[in-house]
């Protein structure tokens, strides 16, 4: 079982994120849960969401504390929130940021696995918009590999209707793009 | 058989709702019940579902339009969570004792002071009296299931009783999860047409909800206790009747690697499956533990309880509200007493955990287990406890 903790800012649309990832992973044959950090969220306050994937069935209805994967949609929260919490030694950690996976270790002090992409910059030529939720989505199934990236086809494409194609091209380069150290 | 698909729990039980030909629906918005009451007036605003959304300015009258619309015959659904159910609470022994049968969800959340939306069982259990069958589910496709089986249960007609179906706030409500939606042939082949035995209208006059004193009050108390008894034969035909259809068998009382057990460990709702993994960890350690899980709240499962628990040694009986100054959690009083006439029976442990959201993970089970385990002068025994309570 994989397990990722999303970091973001309320309307950043992790929570959207992480519905997508587990109805595509769903759909794909795959056991999954997407679930908000429970409770009251406002507009740019840090906000976290949950994904678990597995090939079985999953029983376990706990929070995640131990993540596999942490992925920061906005690197603002660095230093404001404590990313690396609990995040396994073996895990991964993925950045949205225009800097080096180097330089984050560095910042961070983080010795597994660091990678980072552009994904605002990418939002911004591809769709117009500074939202990175789907295009980090890209770098995540980079890093771990649970999917194709063609399986979150058709959960973007009912969530977003006409504009999913710019979200899936999004999604596509921060898939190509991500840079990763081990 | 539907195809396994992913989507937010709250969404498809209004999605599994709206395949049951509903002709009403009063619901009033309420955390973490809200994206039930969204969705279903989405179906209902696109055309998807031919009923009336009525929307009411609270939850009293939520639940006041469901049992005017039940009394002229029209299959009625609501659903609410924590303040809103106290809200509802004067209404809701009126709706059961006028035979009327409404369905409703509970996004069980605990219940202010002070103020919190998260998950506990505190607003169902000031309810356990009004004379309503509730029901606990434990995932996502329970609560799809319950929600359609609900109405065939309320509407039978040795039932003519209100149904509760309670889905644990956030921990269920707010989860992306996967199941299987019964398509709508399916639904149109197990829950027949509302046929009621009395209907309020204007050429055909009767009185509903009528003034009674002494003379007959106890009486109609009388007959509404023998009525949610007998449900239970209703309950335990219809959900056969599902799992024939659908391969999904439910029981009042289920059970996992009970029957070499010393040692049981009860719950009742989402907790059950996190429940198992402790079960399974103690188990390679050797320990003979099992679960139980208690999904018929209201009628009671007295036969079945016992029958589960009896021959254990140590039982631990889980809560998620408190009955202050009470004998212990409402669960716990409930199947001590179940036990009282038992000449073989187990010591009973009781833990109030999981309040106001607190989350339960494996480690508080199989820590739970550990502490009964270790108590061999059984000195905790019938003594309740705050599980993790900071002093």
């Amino acid at each position: 079982m994989i397990e990722v903790r999303w970091h973001g800012r309320g309307g950043q649309g992790a929570v959207t994120s992480v519905e997508l990832l587990a109805v595509a992973a769903i759909a794909a044959g795959k056991y999954a849960q997407g679930f908000p950090s429970f409770g009251p969220e406002r507009r740019g306050a840090p906000v976290a969401a949950f994904t678990r994937i597995d090939d079985k069935k999953i029983n376990v209805r706990s929070g995640i504390y131990e993540p596999d994967v942490v992925l920061v949609l906005d690197s603002s929260l660095i230093g404001l929130v404590n990313v690396t919490d609990g995040l396994k030694s073996s895990g991964k950690l993925i950045v949205n940021t225009p800097k080096t996976p180097e330089e984050i270790r560095k910042e961070l002090n983080f010795q597994g696995g660091v990678a980072t992409v552009d994904g605002t910059g990418i939002a911004r030529k591809e769709m117009g918009v500074p939202i990175a939720n789907t295009t980090m989505i890209g770098a995540l199934l980079k890093v771990v590999g649970v999917m194709e990236l063609d399986a979150m086809k058709d959960a973007i494409e009912h969530r977003f209707g006409r504009i999913a194609q710019k979200n899936l091209n999004a999604m596509k380069r921060a898939y190509d793009e991500i840079k990763i150290i081990n | 058989m539907g195809k396994r698909v992913g989507m937010e729990v709250a969404v498809a039980v209004a999605e599994a709702v709206g395949l049951c030909n509903i002709d009403m629906a009063a619901v009033y918005p309420i955390t973490p019940q809200s994206h039930i009451a969204e969705h279903l007036s989405d179906l209902v605003a696109d055309g998807k579902i031919d009923a009336e959304f009525v929307t009411v300015e609270s939850e009293h009258s939520a639940m006041s339009a469901v049992i005017g619309a039940s009394g002229t015959g029209a299959r009625s659904y609501t659903a609410t969570s924590s303040q809103g159910l106290m809200y509802m609470h004067e209404l809701l022994p009126i709706a059961s004792a006028m035979r009327l049968p409404i369905t409703m969800a509970i996004a069980n959340r605990a219940v202010s002071g002070p103020l919190n939306i998260l998950n506990d069982h505190s607003d169902i259990m000031p309810q356990r009296d009004s004379g309503w069958i509730s029901i606990f589910v434990e995932n996502g496709q329970e609560a799809i299931d319950m929600s359609i089986i609900a109405f065939k249960i309320a509407e039978h007609k040795d039932v003519m009783l209100p149904v509760n179906i309670n889905i644990d706030g956030f921990q269920l409500t707010h989860m992306v999860e996967p199941f299987e939606m019964p398509t709508q042939e399916e639904v149109n082949q197990f829950l027949p047409p509302f046929i009621p035995h009395a209907t309020l209208h204007p050429a055909r006059p009767v009185t509903m909800g009528a003034f009674a004193m002494s003379d007959y009050f106890t009486e109609i108390m009388k007959a509404k206790d023998e009525a949610i008894k007998n449900s239970k034969k209703v309950i335990l035909k219809v959900w056969d009747e599902w799992g024939r259809l659908f391969g999904r068998n439910y029981k009042p009382v289920e059970t996992y690697k009970t029957d070499d057990a010393d040692i049981l460990l009860l719950t009742m709702g989402s907790m059950g499956e996190t429940a198992q993994m402790a079960i399974d960890e103690l188990r390679v350690k050797g320990t003979k533990a099992g679960l139980v899980k208690l999904r018929l709240w209201r009628p009671f499962p007295f036969d079945e309880l016992k029958a589960v628990v009896k021959n254990t040694k140590k039982l631990i009986v889980t809560d998620r509200a408190v009955s202050f100054g009470g004998p212990g959690g409402p669960v716990f009083s409930e199947i001590k007493s179940a036990l009282y006439a038992e000449t073989q029976r187990p010591l009973i442990y009781n833990y109030i955990y999981g309040l106001g959201g607190r989350d339960v993970t494996v480690k508080d089970f199989t820590g739970m287990f550990e502490k009964v385990l270790a108590d061999t002068g059984n000195q905790a025994a019938d003594t309740y406890e705050f599980w993790g309570v900071r002093e």
